[in-house]
């Protein structure tokens, strides 16, 4: 029974992610996009891996997706810039061999795997104890493997700079993004209004019970991030101009933060990025609160595109 | 009671499936926009209602319980919302004839 339903989920996301390929039109390929990572994510949870299917709703569909959708509105009208991004039919038919036969590469390796696989699982929940969290994939993001995490943490603030630096100069400073007018009435106002709580909620929630059991800063980080949106969108909250202090603090907090901790393993404890025994609990919470206002800054930022009104 | 839970259950998701489907199938047939929206609701709305009604006896707990109406009441929420900015926005781009 259970085979049936994982081969019905495989057809379905190989059929959407054609779909998205083939179909005519930016709008309809976001959506099939969203869909394709909903689909996705319940593949992770097929597999087991809740943390990931999280990421890629919160994420990969989520996120990306409105980013997409952004993007498509904004090239509206844009014919000559779409023409000039269009790749070629022979660059795409280069991207699609090469992806097939990375594709093809993956199953093999995959397919051809000892039984048992090698795994680092029972390793990596072997030392839990000394970090004090239940959940191994926060053990492994925050401590085994925490020099990646940060490195993706930097990312996101450089993603900012980089969106910000699409800035006319006479707009540096202003405040991203379109101006939504007020609605004072309607459906979307009254969402507006009525989800940011339970989505703040919800979203610190997750951040949260990140270290104990499935979820964590970007998955919390990003509910944090849709309710800001939200609110935007609907006209009800201003962003910011880009000039603000507050929110430049906000967006690096989280690696800054990050960075501090790891120095001072140097003086605490063995060297950069290592936690003092029985003091690791505390110091990576603190690293996830500031990481989690940071993943919410940058991700509303990133949707908001570069500064374009005057403050 | 066990007998009677199961029986409760898999009545309930049935007809939850069964809106899902019927959803479906009007999203595909149905001939314009705002009696597909209407269609689409039905199954958002009463099938996954009903599917979570299924599911509440095997929760494990009223915490799971209350999570999974607080999803159904989320998903309500949502889906009236956006139903309704898109059969606003087609109201006000096509004036009915």
């Amino acid at each position: 029974m259970s085979l049936v339903l994982d081969v019905m989920l495989a057809l379905a996301v190989i059929g959407v992610a054609g779909w998205t390929l083939l179909v005519r039109g930016n709008f309809p390929a976001v959506i099939g996009f969203v869909a394709y990572g909903l689909l996705l994510a319940l593949v992770w949870v097929r597999l087991g891996a809740v943390d990931v299917a999280l990421t890629e709703a919160a994420l990969g569909a989520g996120a990306t997706g409105v980013l997409l959708l952004f993007a498509v509105v904004r090239l509206r009208g844009g014919k000559a810039e779409i023409d000039a991004a269009t790749p070629s039919p022979p660059q795409r038919v280069a991207a699609a061999i090469l992806c097939g036969v990375v594709g093809l590469g993956l199953a093999v390796a995959m397919l051809n795997l000892p039984d048992p696989a090698p795994s680092l699982a029972a390793e990596a929940t072997r030392h839990l104890p000394l970090l004090g969290v239940g959940n191994p994939i926060t053990g492994v993001l925050m401590a085994y493997r925490g020099l990646d995490t940060l490195l993706e943490a930097v990312v996101l603030v450089f993603a900012v700079l980089a969106i910000w630096s699409m800035a006319p100069d006479r707009r540096w400073g202003a405040i991203p993004g379109p101006l939504f007018p007020v609605q004072s009435s309607g459906p979307l106002s009254l969402l507006a209004r009525v989800l940011p709580p339970i989505g703040i909620v919800v979203g610190i929630h997750i951040a949260w019970v990140g270290a104990d059991a499935p979820g964590g800063k970007f998955q919390g980080g990003t509910i944090l991030a849709a309710m800001g949106i939200l609110a935007w969108v609907a006209g009800l909250w201003r962003l910011p101009p880009v000039a603000s202090r507050g929110l430049r603090w906000a967006v690096v907090a989280g690696p800054l933060v990050f960075i501090g901790v790891g120095l001072l393993g140097f003086v605490i404890a063995d060297g950069f990025l290592s936690y003092p025994p029985g003091f690791a609990k505390p110091l990576i919470l603190l690293i996830e609160a500031a990481m989690t206002l940071s993943v919410a800054a940058a991700i509303v930022l990133m949707v908001a595109g570069p500064p374009e009104r005057p403050a | 009671m066990n007998l009677f839970l199961t029986l409760f259950s898999g009545a309930a998701i049935t007809a939850g499936v069964a809106f899902f489907i019927a959803g479906t199938v009007a999203l595909l047939r149905f001939p314009d926009p705002l009696s597909r929206l209407h269609a689409l609701t039905k199954a958002d709305s009463l099938g996954l209602g009903l599917i979570v009604l299924g599911l509440l006896p095997w929760a494990g707990g009223w915490l799971a319980a209350l999570k999974l109406i607080l999803v159904w009441l989320l998903v309500l929420l949502a889906g009236a919302t956006a139903t309704q900015m898109i059969a606003e926005h087609i109201r006000r781009s096509e004036p009915p004839p």
